[in-house]
C-alpha cells in the first residue's frame, strides 16, 4: 500500500504534470513558455500554477522586463522531491 | 483500467521534460546535405590547391614556413564560408519545416539555448583559426576546426537530439588523429565534415524524421 501512498494528488491532474515536468528540466519557465508548451489558457495555468505555489512546490517570481510584467516560475527543493516521488511510484505502479 | 492513465502520465512526462529543455526538431537531412556541401567544398579546394602545387604534402611542408599565397588563402576562406553559409541556411529551413509539421515552435528558449552553446565554441575555434593563419601555422587549420567543431557538437548536444554528442566525439577524436598527418588537412577535413554528417545525418533521418 505504501506505492500508492507515494501518488500525490497535487500532480494529478495534465496540466500541473505538465507545468512540474517542465520546471524539473529548467531552471525556471515563464508564463508564456507554460503556456506554449502545455496549450492551456490563462486561466486554466493560472490556477493550476497558484494551486502548486500554495503546496509550496513552485516558487514564483514577478518581475518586468523593459515595461512589461513577466512572471518566472520555478520548481522549490520540496517540489523536485515530491515529484520525482511521485514519478517513481507511477513507474512502480505500471510494472506491477 | 488505472494504470493505462499512469502510463499516460509517465509519456507526458517524458515528453514535456524533452520539449521544454531541448530542441527536437533538430533535420537529419540537412545534417546529410551540410556533408554533400562540404565534399563539394573539399573538391573545389583541391583544385584551388592544385593550382598553387600544394597538394603534395611534402611540398605542402616545405611552403608552410613560408607565407602562404594570400590569394589562396582567401579563395579557400571564400570555400569554407559558403559551405557554411549553405549548410546553416538548409539546416535551418528544413528545421522550421520540421517544427511546423509537429507545431513547434522554431525559435523558442531551446533553440535560443542550442544556438548560443553551439556557436560559443565554434566562434573560439574560428578566432584560434585566424591566430594560426596569423603565424602560418596554417597546416594546423583542418585540425583545429574538427576539433572545435566537435567541441560545438559536444556542447550543444545538451539542448537538443543526444547523438549529436557522439558525433561531436568523433569529430574531436579525428580532428586530434589529423595533427599527427601535417598536409593531409583537406583529407581529414573532407572525411570529418562531409563523411560523418553524411553518415549521422542518414542515422538520425531514420531514426527520428521517418515517423
Amino acid at each position: 500500500m505504501s506505492i500508492i501512498n507515494n501518488i500525490n494528488k497535487a500532480f494529478d491532474h495534465r496540466i500541473r504534470l505538465g507545468i512540474m515536468s517542465i520546471l524539473m528540466v529548467n531552471d525556471y519557465a515563464d508564463f508564456n513558455m507554460l503556456k506554449e508548451l502545455l496549450g492551456a489558457t490563462d486561466g486554466n495555468l493560472a490556477s493550476h500554477t497558484k494551486a502548486l505555489e500554495t503546496g509550496k512546490y513552485i516558487k514564483v517570481e514577478k518581475q518586468f522586463i523593459g515595461r512589461k510584467p513577466n512572471t518566472r516560475y520555478s520548481a522549490t527543493k520540496l517540489g523536485k522531491l515530491e515529484f520525482q516521488k511521485h514519478i517513481d511510484a507511477l513507474e512502480k505502479l505500471i510494472r506491477k | 483500467m488505472e494504470s493505462k492513465k499512469y502510463l499516460e502520465d509517465i509519456s507526458e512526462i517524458k515528453n514535456m521534460m524533452s520539449r521544454s529543455s531541448r530542441f527536437i526538431s533538430l533535420s537529419g537531412i540537412s545534417g546529410v546535405l551540410a556533408g554533400v556541401y562540404a565534399l563539394i567544398g573539399a573538391a573545389f579546394a583541391h583544385v584551388r590547391l592544385q593550382q598553387y602545387s600544394l597538394i603534395d604534402p611534402m611540398e605542402y611542408y616545405k611552403r608552410n614556413s613560408a607565407p602562404i599565397e594570400t590569394g589562396l588563402v582567401v579563395d579557400l576562406f571564400a570555400i569554407a564560408i559558403v559551405v557554411m553559409l549553405a549548410a546553416l541556411v538548409t539546416g535551418t529551413i528544413l528545421s522550421i519545416k520540421k517544427a511546423k509539421k509537429s507545431e513547434e515552435k522554431i525559435w523558442n528558449a531551446s533553440s535560443r539555448r542550442l544556438v548560443i552553446n553551439f556557436f560559443l565554441p565554434l566562434l573560439v575555434g574560428g578566432i584560434f583559426c585566424l591566430v594560426l593563419i596569423q603565424y602560418h601555422l596554417s597546416a594546423l587549420v583542418a585540425s583545429t576546426t574538427l576539433v572545435f567543431y566537435g567541441l560545438a557538437c559536444i556542447n550543444a548536444s545538451k539542448y537538443t537530439l543526444g547523438d549529436v554528442r557522439y558525433m561531436g566525439i568523433a569529430f574531436v577524436l579525428f580532428g586530434l588523429a589529423s595533427t599527427q598527418f601535417l598536409g593531409y588537412g583537406l583529407y581529414f577535413w573532407a572525411i570529418g565534415f562531409g563523411l560523418f554528417h553524411i553518415f549521422y545525418g542518414t542515422l538520425m533521418y531514420f531514426k527520428y524524421d521517418r515517423k
